[in-house]
């Protein structure tokens, strides 16, 4: 019997439902407004401070503007928007009951998370498109034109806020306490993968492959000219050998499956985990 | 339409080595009103999460209409309007918009979709909260919003789980009208409730259960003949007061009345031997009597000794 004689939605009219008003939901959370307030303030305190000192770190050259500007400040945006919006998406489903008025309808369960992902992600790219703006408005004004380069790295970001949506998601999906799975997904994020990052370069001089925040460097590492190699080995003599450690750099090529692998495994995951997961 | 209908087949719920359902088979066919009481921890909640996809089953199946409701949830739900613990309404949407996402995901016809809305609005009496942010309601505001969605579609089946609970006595006695104008319209509703006054008020049939266990399933006037210690109680609504010597000369010489008294000027409590024939000949002969009957039912405190009677026997 199809979904129309049984007087039912679609799955595709109910995906697009779940999005419009988890969308909603976000779009007038106070989260989303001290997102945008935060966006605004850095930038128009970079703004200000490159008026006023003219800084070569800035001013030198296009890339210069633009790795300094965007390449420096997104990835922690990036963690911002997607602990706000993504940190407690599916905990909260259980912890605050609003799982309650959904899952009982004839929608499945995928739906509601897919949904709620593309909601997330939605309103996350309007915080990322705003930072952009104000990048490219100051980059404009100060004759940089705008390098093929900056639209690169505007995708990676875009790539990465996608793949670590979905990671949080996963975490999100672990938990039924939102505080919990927000600072799971704050710590992963602002500690656990860095220090394993460093771990396997320094200590075990393996390429941190396995991590999604190695991977992130190719967003800032696409704005350097030229693009940094793929290792570089520490400095063995004189009084820098103290203080040096090798480091590695994902390829872009790396960087991008790195991604990829990430977002279609913790999506299967996640949504496998919200699947199985009992409102009780 | 065909006969709504709610097959529950060795339904068993464990959670390591507590078992929250056992074995449950309950099979509920035509539009009627079937309370579901127990206890606290009996199983009843767990029960109606398995029917409506919140929590899996260790074993066994919960069928609606014919659909397994874990391996097709959307046409096992197509038709079943819902009302399980008290559910969150995402906090910044207007009930409007909150209706308007579950009747889209529903399929009502956006031609529709207004007029439901509205509907339903009107029978749980927010009409003038609907552009109003749900976050600020209060817990019963919020009930009778998911009461509304719970309308939209005009399921034939509904689950209802404590419906009235947080809600005030106007709002109690709203949700028990509804209940009953379902009923009219041919809807099937399967209710778990701890107020028995509620149930033997609206409901046509009762499912006990207790650890798990299904102690009795049968109709209301049945389960009170079989079970209640103190013998079967009727409350009669009268239209027209009776004076006592009426009740001791006539009421209570009627064949199978045990004893008759006045509660109060216009009710009446008859307890009597006997099934359903002898309370059914009991009403008969009031009429012939010429005593003005406005309501004939079981007695609240008649499923109550059933209630206790049951449960004290499981402990």
């Amino acid at each position: 019997m199809s979904d129309a004689s049984r007087g039912i939605a679609s799955t595709f009219t109910q995906l697009v439902t779940m999005t419009k008003y988890s969308f909603l939901n976000y779009l007038r959370a106070r989260r989303f407004l001290v997102m945008v307030l935060l966006v605004a303030i850095v930038n128009v305190v970079l703004t200000a401070a490159v008026a006023y000192t003219r800084s070569a770190v800035f001013l030198n050259s296009a890339l210069a503007f633009y790795g300094t500007w965007w390449g420096g400040f997104i990835d922690i945006f990036i963690l911002l928007t997607v602990v706000f919006f993504g940190g407690d998406a599916i905990s909260g489903e259980f912890q605050n009951k609003t799982g309650y008025y959904l899952v009982p309808n004839p929608i499945r369960r995928s739906t509601i998370y897919v949904g709620k992902y593309l909601a997330a992600f939605i309103a996350s790219t309007l915080i990322l498109a705003l930072f952009a703006a104000f990048t490219l408005a100051n980059g404009l004004y100060y004759g940089m034109g705008v390098p093929t380069q900056f639209l690169e790295s505007f995708l990676f970001a875009w790539l990465y806020l996608l793949t670590a949506l979905s990671v949080t998601f996963m975490f999100s999906s672990l938990f039924k306490t939102t505080s919990i799975s927000i600072l799971i997904t704050v710590l992963l994020f602002l500690f656990v993968f860095n220090v394993v990052d460093e771990l396997s370069t320094v200590l075990l001089k393996i390429e941190p492959w396995f991590s999604i925040t190695y991977a992130e460097g190719i967003v800032a590492n696409i704005l350097t000219n030229p693009f940094p190699p793929h290792f570089v080995p520490a400095v063995t003599t004189g009084a820098a050998a103290r203080f040096s450690f090798p480091t590695y750099n994902a390829s872009i090529i790396e960087g991008l499956a790195i991604m990829a692998i990430y977002l279609v495994a913790t999506a299967l995951l996640g949504l496998v985990l919200f699947e199985r997961k009992e409102f009780n | 339409m065909t006969n709504p209908s709610i097959d529950i087949v060795n339904l068993t719920k464990t959670y390591g080595s507590f078992t929250a359902v056992a074995n449950l088979n309950i099979k509920i066919e035509g539009p009627k009103c079937v309370g579901f009481l127990g206890p606290n921890g009996a199983g009843k909640t767990t029960t109606l999460k398995m029917l409506t996809d919140l929590i899996m089953p260790s074993s066994g199946q919960a069928l609606i209409n014919g659909e397994n409701v874990h391996t097709h949830k959307r046409a096992a739900l197509a038709s079943v309007g819902t009302l399980i613990e008290t559910p969150e309404i995402y906090p910044s949407l207007t009930p409007r918009e909150a209706l308007n996402m579950v009747a889209e995901m529903r399929g009502v016809p956006k031609a529709e979709r207004k007029k439901q809305i509205d509907e339903a609005v009107s029978e749980v009496r927010m009409g003038e909260w609907m552009d109003k942010r749900v976050g600020k309601f209060s817990k019963g505001m919020k009930q009778r919003i998911c009461i509304a969605a719970a309308l939209l579609n005009d399921p034939t089946i509904l689950l209802l789980d404590e419906p009235t609970t947080g809600l005030d006595p106007r709002g109690m006695s709203e949700v028990r009208d509804i209940v009953k104008s379902l009923k009219k319209r041919n809807r099937l509703i399967f209710m778990s409730s701890h107020i028995l006054s509620e149930v033997a008020d609206v409901c046509d049939e009762v499912a006990m259960i207790d650890h798990g266990k299904l102690l009795v399933y049968d109709t209301l006037p049945n389960v009170t003949a079989k079970f209640s210690g103190d013998g079967n109680v009727v409350e009669v609504g009268l239209l027209k007061s009776v004076d006592l010597a009426f009740v001791t000369s006539t009421v209570s010489r009627i064949s199978g009345v045990d004893t008759a008294e006045i509660i109060d000027d216009k009710k009446l409590r008859i307890k009597f031997t006997g099934g359903l024939d002898v309370q059914a000949s009991i009403l008969s002969d009031l009429l012939k009597q010429n005593v003005s009957v406005l309501s004939y039912r079981p007695a609240a405190s008649a499923l109550e000794d059933v209630y206790l009677n049951l449960i004290k026997e499981t402990l």
